[in-house]
């Protein structure tokens, strides 16, 4: 899922500009799973609004089953057009689609966006998927070198490696190359650690405006 | 003979033979079975040349070659390649290093161009410090490539005249393939995790491409000789030539400070015992170093050794004449 956090209330006080009417607007998809934007939170957020922005006559705070999606935000429509300004509490795909659709809105980012990735375990969440384009999951255990090595590389752990964990916050990280070699190492795999893997293909990743995916075979 | 003084010839097709013979002194000393001694030198942090002179005095005569860091430990100071230039202008063979945090493949492989022609025969290839270490945390780190690619790709660059792309380094057509020709290097760590793994990565480096390979520092000589044990082993020693790397120990503070919080650095607690009972630490720590020099001197499969003075390059001389090293060879 894509994993995002609140900003700092501060921040979201500040972004709003002067308006009579504010709606706050989550999301019932991955940021309601990680519990950052989903109806809960937009609830918490517009209690708190309410006492910091006392200038802004009318807050009222709803949300969708997803804000990237355009089919979710017709029903958008009334509240939307009612107010001055939309705080979204979505990730950055769908406070994006929601500004899109309701041109001529001011729509505010709620939440940083940080990642794709897991639910470790209660409050701990971490990053498993940079999109890059070009999977290498089948070359290294199931674990993504390019993500859970804190430089990315490809052809084994460097010297930085020791008891587990990666120089770069050995109390907390563990280093990729090391979980890639012990998962290697029980697949009966390690063989593959010896081939020279060559230079990545970068222009899969976000390397030249934003990537699409256009397929023929579902378009109606 | 190594294979950088061999002649080879470039890539199949190509209409125009070149002569891949890199000039290094460095490695024409290894070839004729010298002991060799490389030194490390960090670039100093402005364009003040005094400091940059002094470290050039300590260490003239006294090493065969020169490491220049690049932005060690992430740290922003002059160039290697910059102050590779300066060095070569006072009659000094530096190693240039080069890292992949900051340069993609692009930057890489104009700036070897460029050092190439500078005249800089020696580089090594490595990963580099994360930036998360230096002073400037929030840069966007590189990493286009990592260590091993880059290897490859220099050696691709020099034995087979092309680019990272495939393209032939030449002007034009019609004109002559001259690529940078450099005596490649990389760094191995016989202390870093997992242990069982160091020596494949040493061999995978070789594969890759290197010529010479320095080692992390030394302290724990045990696990060392272990790990040379099983290069041996594998006759490693015999496809690479391999400088054993030494840091001189100035204080018992600096020592348990790299036994706590330098990873891929491991020190035995008789040494730190040894530091704490001498009479002054910093004399013990160079007479440590000088026998670990003697040492490798009678090991199998060494051919040098590699010493990191880490901002303390006045100690070299003393280490390098304590362990029978001067003068050195022409």
């Amino acid at each position: 899922m894509i994993v995002a956090e609140q900003k700092p209330i501060k921040d979201i006080v500040a972004m709003i500009p002067e308006a009579s009417s504010l709606l706050v607007v989550g999301c019932d998809t991955c940021v309601t799973v990680c519990m950052a934007g989903g109806i809960k939170e937009v609830n918490a957020l517009t209690s708190v609004l309410r006492m910091a922005r006392k200038d802004i006559a009318r807050i009222e705070g709803t949300s969708v089953e997803r804000q990237c999606d355009r089919e979710f935000l017709e029903e958008l429509e009334e509240s939307v057009q009612a107010a001055d300004a939309v705080l979204s509490m979505a990730c950055g795909a769908g406070v994006q689609m929601l500004s899109d659709y309701f041109e001529g809105k001011i729509v505010l980012p709620a939440l940083n966006t940080l990642f794709m990735g897991s639910n470790e375990e209660a409050g701990y969440w971490m990053e498993r998927c940079l999109g890059c384009g070009d999977c290498v999951l089948d070359l290294t255990g199931g674990i993504c070198p390019r993500t859970r090595c804190s430089k990315g590389l490809m052809n084994g752990p460097c010297g930085g490696s020791e008891g587990g964990k990666c120089e770069v916050d050995p109390e907390n990280l563990e280093c990729g190359w090391n979980l890639i070699y012990n998962r290697l190492k029980a697949l009966n795999r390690l063989d593959s650690m010896m081939e020279i893997r060559p230079p990545q293909n970068w222009s899969t990743s976000h390397d030249g405006g934003p990537r699409r995916l256009i397929r023929e075979d579902v378009k109606l | 003979m190594s294979n950088v003084t061999a002649e080879s010839t470039t890539a199949a097709g190509s209409q125009t033979a070149v002569r891949v013979t890199a000039e290094s002194r460095l490695a024409r000393l290894l070839d004729q079975g010298h002991f060799v001694v490389t030194a490390e030198l960090g670039p100093p942090r402005s364009v003040d040349p005094s400091v940059l002179d002094t470290k050039i005095e300590y260490l003239k005569g006294v090493a065969d070659a020169v490491n220049i860091t690049d932005n060690q430990t992430a740290i922003v100071r002059i160039s290697s390649i910059g102050t590779a230039t300066y060095l070569m202008s006072r009659g000094m063979e530096p190693i240039v290093q080069m890292t992949c945090r900051d340069r993609n493949r692009l930057a890489i492989q104009a700036d070897l161009l460029g050092a190439s022609l500078n005249g800089v025969k020696n580089l090594l290839c490595l990963t580099g410090d994360h930036q998360s270490f230096g002073n400037h945390p929030e840069a966007k780190q590189v990493y286009d490539i990592d260590s091993l690619q880059l290897i490859y790709m220099v050696r691709q660059m020099r034995d087979n005249g092309i680019f990272q792309c495939g393209e032939e380094i030449r002007n034009s057509k019609k004109a002559n393939v001259l690529p940078p020709r450099f005596f490649i290097g990389g760094a191995a760590n016989p202390f870093a995790e997992p242990l069982e793994w160091r020596v494949f990565r040493l061999e995978k480096k070789i594969n890759a491409g290197i010529d010479f390979v320095q080692t992390q520092c030394i302290y724990d000589m045990d696990v060392f000789s272990r790990w040379m044990e099983m290069v041996v082993k594998r006759g490693l020693h015999k496809r690479v030539k391999i400088l054993a790397g030494v840091t001189p120990i100035r204080s018992l503070g600096m020592l348990r400070y790299m036994k706590e919080s330098v990873a891929g650095v491991t020190v035995p607690d008789s040494l730190l015992g040894r530091i704490a009972d001498a009479e002054v630490a910093r004399e013990e720590g160079l007479k440590f170093c000088a026998e670990q020099i003697r040492q490798f001197q009678k090991m199998e499969g060494i051919a040098g050794v590699h010493i990191m003075a880490i901002e303390w390059e006045k100690a070299v001389r003393g280490i390098v004449e304590a362990a029978g090293l001067l003068p050195r060879p022409d």
